[in-house]
């Protein structure tokens, strides 16, 4: 018998379906059936009435942002130094940088606490930030580096020759000709960190709660109807942000960027 | 149009990168107006030089006057030139209004000004209708004249131009040069042009420098680089030509082709070796079989659009290329001669190979970078010798593995009964090869000489 090709997806296709889409299908069924399966809006009435958990909402997104911020603060510098022919001529460099993504996150986390610990700094907010950033920095730092490298050398140059100097050319040319890196960088920033629980779990020891804890906890006591709503909540705003970074990559220019 | 005031003067330019001189002594003094092209083939040092002019790069020696003022310290963006790149480098991000106003904008001109102005080279280059355009929409074509626009709205001193057609077809090449041309006439800017298409540097230019390996080869007029080139590699890579080696007997008197020929040329001593060219279109052929200067038969003929194009085997067993209006077709037996005046006689370059190299032991001499199999000397080792080879006594193979050294066939000449090889070695050495053979270019050979073709001489210095 002869295979089609496209027969060759099917396992993928099965895998997606267990692993991906039903699940997704499952928290949106869940998040509006209360405990006895009927239709409800209760959930989100509950969570809108929850001063607790609306305020670890937003408070994750507050360090989802803070986080954001400061990867791009030290990320866009690192990566133009790494693409700068001049100041950087090895490919070393950059894989040193990109090395901490190939460490699991979880180790990474640990050895923060115990760097905190041995310096006698408070496991509180501060370190919390300190363990995102250092966690998601290369993600911010990769996507960068790509555009600024893989970027024609001739548009600086174009540049320089119409009179601009190196200040210049870094404002009106090489950083909009970045943008679909900072966007890309910015989405694979923000997007994990709003979701992000067990970084905040294992350095603060549990004292700062992030709205991935929230969820967590109320699944694991058996509240699946109201995680699911805190779930889907959560999955509209990254939604709404990929969507937005999305166009704004278009808009910036149609090539470049990681993803 | 070009005056005779100097607006720019190249003295002694150099650029090395890695130990390796991409450009060697330049010099070159350009007029207020001219338009001037750097011709020759990729890696001849052409861009190198327009990028120093421009500031990209800056020179190991000699140094570039502007307007008498030497410009070597003066970053790119503070040079009153403006270069037109290659693949264009239009901003992207901005559209074709706003590119042809980058410049103005950062000389923090009036809006007005910047305004009346961009529209004015916009329309000069016919992209009026353009202005909202996204530069990425538009046709290579389109992209050239906005390129263009881009560096004229500042009214620089001097335009440079790096191959700016090259990535055109060839109906929009030409186009684009005579616009290029009455461009440069009505504002009078001096124009430095890169290019590696001779017909598009004799079409355009006042000035033709042709270059080869970082060096300048021969500056002229296009009409005088055309008709009097001064060595081979001029007159092979400016049009068509039959290259043939000759000696020239005395003063007006040259043998080629085993014939003599009057021509014009004098100054090169009696019985010296020299290279002749005859232009294709300077060969008259006709079916006489007597009162010709020699004769031969049609091996090809082929119709080119305006003339035919034959090769002719003489009956001495030379190979020539002949241009005419009319059709001999192949095998007809053909008598031709050529006028005293389209005879061109150059000095020939080399006459042999010759190296620096060192003896090693009785039987043993380096050069090349390799130790090589020699006759036997009675020269001390470590002795400086003079290495001569004669360019048949080398012997080219096909598995590089076979030869003493390693190579690639970088310049081929075909001289009527023969090809003369260049060869690059694998430690960039040149080597002169002459064969029956036919190579391509870029072919890789081993290289092979017999040690009884190997000559050496004690060096004196």
């Amino acid at each position: 018998m002869r295979i089609k090709r496209s027969s060759w997806a099917i396992p993928y296709g099965i895998f997606l379906i267990l692993f991906v889409a039903l699940p997704l299908l499952l928290i949106a069924l869940y998040a509006f059936q209360d405990r006895s399966g009927a239709f409800t809006l209760q959930n989100f009435v509950k969570f809108f009435n929850t001063p607790e958990d609306l305020h670890t909402f937003v408070y994750s997104i507050e360090i989802a942002l803070i986080t954001t911020v400061l990867c791009l603060l030290f990320g866009y510098p690192a990566a133009w130094i790494l693409a700068n022919a001049r100041l950087n001529r090895s490919a070393v460099t950059v894989i040193l940088f990109i090395l901490p993504m190939w460490i699991n996150m979880l180790v990474r986390t640990l050895a923060t606490v115990a760097l905190f610990d041995f310096m006698k700094l408070p496991l509180g907010e501060g370190a919390l930030i300190f363990g995102m950033v250092y966690n998601f920095l290369p993600f911010m730092i990769y996507p960068i580096y790509n555009t600024l490298h893989k970027m024609d050398g001739s548009y600086a140059e174009a540049a320089q020759d119409l009179g601009a100097s190196p200040a210049t050319v870094f404002t009106k040319v090489t950083l909009p000709l970045s943008m679909p890196g900072v966007w890309s960088g910015i989405l694979m920033v923000f997007m994990p960190t709003i979701s992000t629980f067990a970084v905040a779990e294992l350095i603060t020891l549990n004292k700062v709660k992030l709205f991935g804890t929230t969820i967590q906890e109320n699944i694991n006591n058996g509240m699946w109807n109201y995680g699911a709503a805190l779930a889907l909540i959560m999955l509209v705003i990254i939604a709404v942000t990929s969507t937005f970074t999305d166009e704004e990559d278009k808009r910036a220019d149609e090539k470049g960027g990681l993803i | 149009m070009a005056g005779t005031e100097e607006i720019i003067r190249i003295e002694h330019l150099t650029k090395r990168y890695d130990g390796k001189t991409v450009l060697d002594d330049f010099n070159l003094n350009i007029r207020k107006g001219e338009f001037v092209t750097f011709l020759g083939p990729s890696g001849c040092g052409k861009t190198t030089t327009l990028r120093l002019i421009a500031g990209f790069i800056t020179p190991d020696e000699g140094r570039i006057l502007l307007e008498g003022k030497d410009i070597a310290t003066v970053p790119p963006y503070e040079r009153p030139l403006n270069t037109v790149f290659q693949r264009y480098a239009l901003f992207p991000h901005l559209d074709v209004y706003d590119n042809s106003a980058f410049g103005l904008k950062l000389q923090k001109m009036p809006t007005d000004e910047i305004d009346r102005k961009v529209r004015k080279v916009l329309k000069m280059v016919a992209m009026t209708d353009y202005e909202d355009r996204d530069v990425e929409s538009l046709s290579g074509g389109q992209q050239q004249r906005v390129a263009i626009a881009r560096a004229i709205v500042n009214e620089p001193k001097v335009l440079l131009l790096d191959e700016p057609l090259a990535a055109l077809d060839r109906k929009m090449r030409e186009d684009m040069q005579l616009e290029l041309k009455e461009m440069h006439q009505k504002l009078g800017i001096t124009f430095i042009y890169v290019t590696h298409d001779q017909e598009e540097a004799l079409t355009l230019s006042d000035t033709v420098v042709v270059m080869r390996e970082g060096r300048i080869q021969q500056i002229g007029t296009p009409r005088d680089i055309y008709n009097e080139p001064v060595n081979s590699f001029v007159a092979d890579f400016i049009g068509e030509s039959n290259i043939l080696n000759g000696t020239m007997i005395r003063d007006k008197r040259v043998s080629f082709i085993g014939h003599e020929f009057d021509c014009v040329d004098k100054g090169f001593g009696e019985n010296v070796p020299v290279d002749v060219v005859v232009r294709p279109e300077d060969i008259y052929i006709s079916r006489k079989t007597e009162g010709e200067q020699f004769y031969g038969k049609v091996t090809s003929c082929i119709f080119k659009g305006v003339v035919y194009e034959m090769l002719v085997q003489t009956d001495e067993g030379y190979e020539l290329e002949i241009q005419d209006y009319n059709a001999f077709e192949a095998g007809s037996s053909v008598g031709m001669h050529v006028h005293a005046n389209d005879i061109q006689v150059m000095k020939k370059e080399r006459v042999c190979n010759t190296f620096e190299g060192e003896v090693v032991s009785a039987d043993r001499v380096s050069f090349l970078g390799e130790e090589w199999e020699i006759a036997p000397t009675s020269l001390e080792p470590g002795t400086k010798v003079k290495v001569e080879v004669p360019f048949g006594g080398v012997d080219l193979q096909d598995n590089r593995e076979d030869g003493t050294i390693e190579g690639e066939v970088y310049f081929i000449l075909y001289k009527g009964d023969r090809y003369h090889l260049t060869i690059k070695t694998s430690e960039d050495y040149f080597l002169y090869v002459d064969t029956q053979d036919i190579w391509d270019k870029g072919d890789l050979v081993g290289v092979k000489i017999d040690p009884k073709d190997i000559k050496i001489v004690k060096d004196e210095d």
